[in-house]
């Protein structure tokens, strides 16, 4: 069985963009090593002529016609915005 | 006595005779969550202003214009967005989120003339069977307070359970309305995937979240179930199918009704008195008329890794948009982007849901996308189909909802064996799109038992029916636990 | 060591839709910070996309017009990373079915003509805009965030700059006659990096590559691409080894910066958007969109050497913008000739749409004017000289040029009795001059052709002024 160290915590909590500590890291190593088990687990199914299951209804060609409507007050939406300025969000630099 | 426990029909008739007002059935409902939540803990937020003064507005409404939901309370599951009242998701991260729209169900439960009493805790962005996951509140079981309500949905299921509301809308990703519904006694409905809208929910796995509703009655249900059916242009796999009148298949008659049991929802992990039930419940039906026998799902050993594989995958997709920058939690004095992101979510979040988003990036991953994700996606593919099958010989599928009554609150978590049965019996539902019920069939030491009715796509009627006539033929819907009837 | 130039392009071209592919908010440039935008288009909680219906019709137009297969069917997947101007922290793109694939086009550099192959053409969402201050903050700006985009991808066929700028010049043309963009790269509503790499001539394998953003012109991809080669190359002949990496062109040095060094870094996780069912395009729907394709540059082209006879200049030149190439084609249907209106178009109007900063549209100018004026000219009735006048009368004010000439008293004197006797005026008064000229000095003739012209107010016929005014001379 595989198992998921500290590291590969680390590494897709990167993707995730989620801070964890070492400690955490020792947690979730430890919770998500009984998830990776699944892995083994779907191997043994014999899925050679299966199509994968992408939607759970048969739908196709949804679509919108194109007419604007129902645009956000901008005011509005700022309300939940934490920092902006000139209507605009505003974030930190990258670094 | 509250009005709480009584039935839509029953409400209405006290509307129309004009022996009580809208106003007055809101206050109720008020008064009841003010006499009962300190215990029952269902409520994230009791919205008693807006409630009131819609209900004002209402009274005003002419009786011909009044449908058969009209002026009646309801609770709102809390990561069903709700305009300009606070939507937290039971997340620090969405802690004073006043939402700028409404969810297409809250307009319709709104059209309908009902009225929302509040906002219903659940587990953290519906990750959960428990409810102990919510990061404000602990939900009590009315059954019995040192229980689990179930989850996610626990909030909704115990307000009705306990006669705060006569009707709440929960959400099923796994099992997240049916469980909560059969650990509290009531009636919850998992509609077909794409029956009704989810724009407006937050999502947690897009292709198995549906909104359903919990009632205390089988009609109950149906008439809610009629209010928020329905394709919706905001939501692209909502499907366009005609919604019938479900309260309409309500009619008692289910002679010849062919039902399918699978021997894995009966097998290793469910408990005895859940089993004993369950069987007592196919007596009744057999007395009703139908016939049934014991099938097999075979791919329903894969239902919890395949369920777990994607919904977290797409979780860890739809979750990635709480930044800390658009709206949400933020974090005090991040230096730079890096920090906003990181901090953000690592403080915002939970531990279950963070756990999620990982293996859900896992499974995504260039390297394991193909073995895992797709590969998941295929084995239910082939779930699915296990279903499908059976709807050839077979007109429902019945089993119980959860491998057990309800659990302690903080007890040590349940051995893998029983886990392992509730996934079987619950997401492999969500897994194949198909509609499933839970109504009470048994109490056992104190606290109810539920049986899952499972139908065909689109076969929401059918399951109604099978439901109703069960539920008619016996009294377990008639029971309340003793916190609902207000003993102090 | 000689190295071959290897390079692909990747071509972003936003769609003109009245709103956005995946929100029902307006999609159109320049309105002010924020104002343009849907609840879905901030990722706010809840909020589903919904699938712009001629969205997608236009990235089958650009198919079609670009030779692709257009997908039977298609779909749409979520590409993931985080960055203030992605607020879902996903792309809604195609990855595996994207609705154009195995196309070309046909481009032409020193007179050699040559195919370049299109991969792929998929749909997707253009992010959002981040304006960066000097005080360490960037201001996020999310009208653009949702505007429908194709990215043109081409296979690694491209094998100097100035194939690179031949291909771009083409592509514009071409998806500017389908009408699904405006294609302006000063708005941003096409852009466009290169893939850059070298190998020795003869090997197989390519180098590795560097990629090259913020090209804001044709004419800074020829430069950035040939300036990139050049670094390559020097870094190869020292022995070095290329870095993959992404690179930004500067236009003020001249020279490609390294932006970032590409690593594991990006793992896009893509999914099939479980929001968003399937397309599935028959054949119907094919032959609608195909049949609303206009006749395209090339076809233009070939039809104006051979059945137009117009020098093969001549008709790349018209055909590069379609209002040009309309607007040809109306003059030529109002009964026109060919070459005169062609030149006409080419200098006159040309220039006069540079020298306004103007496009066709925005002048007064219709063909029938121009059919008008170029076919008084043609039977001799205004001079060129007097075509100048009413040109531009006709493009600031517009009308037909028989009305402006009869209106302005415009009509060219041909008539030899009236022109001969301005004529022995002009010559009693200006005896000097034909002493001159019989002294040898041709410069005397201009001088009295120029004093008819002046007394007639440019209308004499300029042929029949200097054959009479010779006639006269020598009659002295
Ligand atoms: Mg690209
Ligand atoms: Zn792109």
């Amino acid at each position: 069985m595989t198992k998921f160290t500290q590291d590969d915590v680390k590494y897709f909590a990167n993707f995730a963009r989620i801070g964890v500590s070492d400690d955490e890291a020792e947690v979730f190593a430890e919770l998500i090593s009984e998830l990776v088990g699944f892995g083994d687990v779907l191997k043994e199914v014999d899925t050679d002529h299966v199509e994968p299951m992408t939607h759970p209804l048969q739908l196709f060609n949804v679509l919108r016609e194109d007419v604007p409507q129902d645009i956000l007050d901008r005011e509005e939406m700022l309300k939940s915005v934490e920092e902006h300025e000139a209507g605009m969000i505003k974030v930190p630099n990258i670094l | 006595m509250t009005l709480m426990k009584k039935s839509a029909a029953e409400l209405q008739q006290l509307l129309h005779n004009r022996e009580v007002s809208v106003k007055e059935l809101t206050e109720d409902s008020l008064q009841q969550i003010a006499k009962l939540d300190g215990k029952v803990q269902a409520f994230l937020a009791v919205t008693e202003k807006e409630a009131l003064s819609q209900a004002e507005s209402l009274d005003n409404e002419p009786m011909e214009n009044r449908g058969p939901l009209f002026g009646l309370p309801i609770g709102i599951k809390d990561n069903i967005i709700t305009k300009g009242i606070t939507t937290t998701c039971a997340s620090k991260m969405l802690e004073n989120f006043v939402p700028v729209y409404d969810a297409t169900v809250t307009n319709k439960v709104k059209q309908a003339g009902m009225v929302s009493v509040g906002k219903l805790n659940m587990d953290e962005f519906a990750m959960g069977s428990t409810t102990e996951r919510s990061a404000f509140k602990t939900t009590h079981n009315p059954w019995n307070l040192d229980r689990v309500p179930g989850g996610s949905s626990g909030g909704s299921a115990a307000a009705v359970a306990a006669g705060e509301v006569p009707f709440a809308l929960g959400t099923d990703t796994g099992g997240s309305v049916r469980q909560p519904a059969a650990f509290c006694g009531v009636v919850g409905m998992k509609p077909t995937y794409g029956r009704v809208s989810r724009y407006g929910l937050v999502a947690f796995a897009s292709s198995l979240d549906q909104i359903g509703p919990i009632t205390r009655t089988v009609e109950d249900n149906a008439l809610l179930l009629n209010a928020i059916a329905g394709v919706d242009q905001w939501d692209s796999s909502s499907s366009p199918k005609q919604v019938p009148d479900f309260r309409a298949a309500l009619t008692g008659d289910i002679k010849g009704l062919r039902i399918a049991v699978p021997k894995e929802y009966l097998g290793e992990g469910i408990a005895d008195d859940v089993k004993e039930s369950v069987l007592e419940a196919l007596k009744v039906l057999e007395s009703l008329g139908a016939t049934w026998e014991e099938v097999t799902l075979p791919h329903s050993k894969y239902a919890s890794p395949v369920y777990y594989t994607i919904a977290t995958s797409e979780a860890s997709s739809n979750l990635a948009r709480f930044d800390g920058i658009r709206y949400g939690y933020h974090p005090e004095g991040a230096k730079n982007l890096e920090e906003i992101y990181l901090r953000s979510r690592s403080e915002g979040f939970g531990t279950e849901v963070k756990k999620r988003i990982l293996y859900g990036t896992y499974a995504l991953s260039a390297d394991h996308h193909e073995d895992l994700y797709v590969k998941a996606m295929k084995v239910r593919t082939l779930i699915a189909q296990d279903f499908a099958n059976l709807f050839e010989k077979y007109d429902v599928v019945i089993g119980p909802t959860s491998a057990t009554t309800a659990y302690e609150i903080g007890g040590v978590a349940q051995n893998q064996l029983t886990l392992y049965a509730n996934d079987v019996l619950t997401v492999s539902v969500n897994l194949a799109g198909v509609p499933a019920i839970s109504v009470p069939c048994g109490i056992s030491n104190g606290l109810p038992v539920g049986l899952q009715i499972i139908g065909n796509h689109f076969d929401e009627p059918l399951v109604y029916k099978v439901a109703h006539a069960y539920e008619q033929a016996t009294d377990f819907h008639k029971q309340s636990p003793s916190q609902g009837e207000g003993n102090e | 060591m000689n190295f071959e130039t290897i390079v692909g392009l990747e071509v972003h071209v936003e769609l003109k839709t009245d709103t956005k592919i995946f929100s029902p908010a307006p999609s159109h440039y320049g309105a002010e910070p924020n104002m343009n935008i849907h609840v879905t288009d901030l990722a706010y909680p809840g909020t589903l996309p919904t699938l712009n219906k001629r969205a997608v019709d236009f990235g089958m137009k650009a198919s079609f017009a670009l030779n692709c297969e257009v997908a039977d069917v298609m779909n749409f997947d979520r590409k993931h990373y985080f960055y203030p101007d992605n607020p879902a922290a996903y792309q809604i793109s195609q990855d595996k079915r994207p609705v154009g694939q195995n196309g070309w086009i046909e481009i032409e550099v020193d007179g050699k003509k040559k195919k370049i192959r299109i991969e792929r053409v998929h749909l997707e969402e253009d992010a959002g805009k981040l304006t960066h201050s000097d005080n360490g903050y960037s201001l996020v700006d999310l009208n653009r965030q949702g505007t429908p985009l194709i990215e043109i991808v081409t296979e690694a066929d491209i094998r100097t700059p100035d194939e690179a700028y031949a291909f771009l010049e083409k592509l514009k043309a071409i998806i500017q006659y389908t009408g699904v963009s405006d294609v302006r790269m000063e708005e941003g509503s096409l852009r466009c990096d290169a893939n850059i790499s070298l190998r020795p001539f003869g090997q197989k394998e390519f180098g590795t590559k560097t990629e090259l953003k913020n090209l804001n012109s044709f004419n800074f991809v020829r430069r950035g691409i040939a300036n990139e080669v050049e670094r390559q190359e020097k870094i190869l002949l020292s022995g070095g080894e290329i870095v993959q990496e992404t690179r930004r062109y500067d236009e003020a040095t001249g020279q490609t910066v390294l932006m970032r060094v590409k690593g594991s870094a990006n793992d896009y996780r893509f999914i099939n958007d479980p929001d968003l069912p399937e397309i599935h395009i028959d054949k119907e729907w094919k032959d609608r969109v195909r049949a609303e394709i206009p006749e395209l540059p090339d076809a233009r082209k070939t039809r104006y050497v051979s059945e137009l006879d117009l020098p093969e200049y001549d008709a790349h030149v018209l055909t590069l913008t379609k209002e040009m190439s309309d607007f040809f084609d109306a003059t030529v249907a109002a009964g026109a000739d060919a070459k005169l209106a062609s030149n006409w178009l080419m200098g006159e109007v040309s220039a006069y749409l540079n020298a306004e900063q103007k496009e066709l549209h925005d002048t007064a100018l219709t063909p029938e004017g121009l059919s008008s004026m170029v076919k008084l000219i043609a039977d001799g009735t205004i001079s060129s000289k007097i075509a100048k006048k009413v040109f531009k009368e006709l493009i600031e004010n517009g009308g037909n040029a028989a009305d402006i000439v009869k209106e302005k008293g415009l009509v060219q004197i041909s008539d030899e009795g009236t022109l001969r006797k301005i004529v022995t005026e002009i010559l009693d008064a200006n005896e000097q001059s034909i002493e001159d000229f019989k002294n040898g000095k041709d410069r005397a003739v201009g001088f009295l052709v120029g004093q008819v012209m002046k007394a007639t107010k440019g209308q004499a016929n300029p042929p029949l002024v200097n054959k009479i005014l010779l006639e006269e001379i020598n009659k002295r």
